[in-house]
């Protein structure tokens, strides 16, 4: 694992205001990201991980600290501008799938590429493309409601990948899934891993973040290094 | 660049279908949005087409009675409150554009034949140059001639509503009727002239003719104050009417306003401001219907926008920027308008063509009106989705995520 850093975190703080009080929800978090890892975050409900994730996701931005992604500072960024490095860079994967109930699998898998404005064939052949990536050749153009939790997964796994983004953002991702759909999934993310994709994965879950190649921990706002995943 | 507006028209056609299906997978909910604007436009849409219609029939109306006649109504002045016989004659005689004169002296009175009586009948006293030019007006008996006119007779001819009220079962003609106490020879009936019934309607149909010289004594009068003249082929009304005007001014001395000189033309002009007035106003009413109906259409899209913050949310995620969620919403909400315009125009020309018949008038395609009407929802559709399509667009996608 020693390609490009893909994005820096140096101490990053994050405040929400809470009544009267700031909760501080972000701690001095530094992080590194090479292109290529396999990373999971690790921490209870509460810790501040998906703030994080909104973060790393370009959702949100810090209240102190600097972000650099691909090169880029993220502070100074107006909204527009942080959805097309959503567009480009980033494909999230939420724990509930979050598909649009109404379009069939194809068309969710598509609609990334809508807002990026490909033109209907390359945006159909791609959508295929990575329907078939993920197994759902013969499911393309059920709707959700048709589908099984794994197979939703699934498709929200091709869509997040479809607009061909540097890394994979999974907040939860076998959070609604049974155990065996759940390690298919995993089992999905080590393979594209290994084609060379770059992965972070935030869960509360121990025995699914020791599928990752690096897992940090994070309690109560505050990263600390776990070392390798396989030692976890 | 160019591929950047070719990536926008296709978010566009996309938007387009995404919010149809939405519409149409709660359709009861739509149509109930909808049924605002639906009503509205129905409304302006049946109300300018019938009164374009009425105006029309009334225009043709106009148009093949009263081409080649002016019409003249006397105030007088205080050394001549009228026009004596011997003027009239002058008039039709001397005026190389004018081929005859007829005039008119209404009275409404008390009629009574046998045991029986009607009050406020109009009468109308007409010369024997009205019955050569409108022969038709009768429809049995004979005309009023020059003889009854000269020796002032009592004879009359009486419109069909009397012969129904006085002579059940009875032929009127050579009958004698009371008018005003006097007894009248009924040498006559009045036909059913139809092509003239709407103007008759609107001038006041008068029931019974008699000579004018007749009516004149019976007022204790000896001078016209309304009379029409008639003009030759093809002489232009405006310049008989200066000519007329000439005659006039010198018959009344010079003073001023005596007398008013109405062409048909100028009736028809009148009456057509006045009606598209009306119908201004009426459209200006229903389209409160209107307003009510893009109320209906936000709190719809303002609920809309609330029950799909997660998709919100989510399409933010997955790269969509404001300004894309933004035309999403307003696309469906012109949708919505558009839907509930389109079925309105149908709905309203149904309507008016089913009044156009029912009223016996022709109806007209009013192309402006159609035009109005999906205007209007298109403008309905923009304006009331706006707000909440600008919500949507403002949503946080943390917040709209956090919702699930």
């Amino acid at each position: 694992m020693s390609g490009n850093v893909f994005f820096r975190m140096e101490k990053i703080n994050k405040f929400y205001p809470m009544g009267e009080e700031q909760a501080h929800i972000l701690k001095d978090v530094d992080l590194e990201i090479r292109e290529g890892e396999y990373l999971s975050v690790l921490g209870p409900s509460g810790s501040g991980k998906s703030t994080l994730m909104n973060i790393i996701g370009c959702l949100d931005t810090a209240t102190t600290g600097r972000y650099t992604l691909q090169g880029q500072e993220m502070e100074d960024l107006n909204e527009v501008e942080l959805a097309a490095i959503r567009s480009r860079e980033i494909g999230f994967i939420f724990q509930n799938s979050q598909l649009l109930p109404r379009l069939t699998a194809q068309k969710n898998v598509e609609l990334p590429l809508i807002y990026a404005g490909v033109p209907p064939k390359e945006r159909k052949r791609r959508a295929r493309e990575m329907l078939v990536k993920v197994g759902l050749q013969d499911r393309m153009g059920h709707f959700p409601n048709q589908l099984s939790g794994g197979q939703q997964q699934r498709v929200a796994i091709a869509r997040a990948l479809v607009g061909n983004p540097s890394i994979l953002l999974a907040d939860e991702p076998t959070g609604a899934l049974d155990q065996k759909t759940g390690r298919q999934v995993m089992a999905l993310f080590r393979e594209l891993n290994d084609e060379g994709r770059t992965i972070i994965m935030i869960t509360h879950d121990m025995n699914i973040a020791a599928n990752a190649r690096r897992v940090v921990h994070i309690i109560d706002g505050v990263l600390t290094e776990g070392g390798d995943g396989t030692d976890a | 660049m160019l591929k950047k507006i070719r990536g926008t028209m296709v978010m566009i056609k996309e938007c387009f279908a995404m919010s149809l299906r939405n519409i149409l997978s709660n359709r009861v909910r739509s149509f109930l949005t909808v049924l605002g604007i639906l009503i509205g436009v129905t409304a302006v849409i049946a109300l300018i087409t019938t009164v374009s219609g009425f105006s029309g029939t009334l225009s043709s109306s106009f148009l093949s009675m009263g081409a080649g006649t002016l019409t003249v109504s006397v105030t007088g002045s205080d050394l001549k409150s009228g026009l004596t016989a011997g003027d009239l004659n002058a008039l039709a005689e001397e005026l190389d554009a004018v081929e005859g004169v007829t005039p008119t002296v209404n009275f409404r009175t008390r009629v009574a034949r046998g045991g029986s009586y009607k009050t406020n009948i109009t009468v109308s006293g007409k010369n024997a140059y009205y019955f050569y030019r409108n022969a038709d007006t009768v429809g049995r008996g004979r005309k009023l001639n020059i003889v009854d006119e000269n020796n002032m007779s009592p004879v009359c001819l009486i419109s069909q509503t009397m012969v129904d009220e006085f002579f059940f079962g009875v032929d009127p003609v050579g009958n004698t009727i009371h008018i005003s106490g006097i007894p009248f020879l009924v040498v006559g009936v009045l036909g059913d002239s139809s092509s003239e019934s709407l103007v008759q309607l609107l001038s006041g149909n008068a029931d019974i003719l008699i000579p004018y010289t007749t009516a004149l004594k019976m007022n204790s009068a000896n001078v016209v104050t309304s009379f029409t003249v008639y003009l030759k082929d093809g002489v232009d009304s405006e310049k008989a009417s200066d000519q007329l005007e000439e005659k006039l001014d010198a018959l009344f001395s010079y003073e001023e306003d005596c007398y008013t000189v109405t062409t048909m033309s100028s009736i028809e002009d009148t009456m057509n401001s006045m009606l598209s007035m009306v119908s201004t106003l009426l459209a200006g009413i229903a389209s409160i219907a209107l307003v009510v109906g893009g109320i209906g259409i936000m709190n719809m899209m303002l609920t809309t926008v609330t029950e799909r913050t997660v998709e919100i949310g989510l399409k933010k995620a997955l790269g969509a920027i404001p300004w894309q969620i933004q035309i999403q919403f307003l696309i469906e909400s012109f949708l919505l308008s558009m839907i509930g315009g389109l079925l309105g125009v149908l709905l309203g020309l149904a309507l008016s063509f089913g009044l156009c018949q029912v009223m016996g008038m022709t109806f007209h395609l009013s192309t402006g009106a159609i035009a109005l009407g999906v205007g209007f929802s298109a403008a309905v559709g923009i304006i009331f989705g706006w707000a909440p399509a600008r919500k949507a667009s403002k949503l946080n996608p943390i917040d709209a995520l956090r919702s699930v």
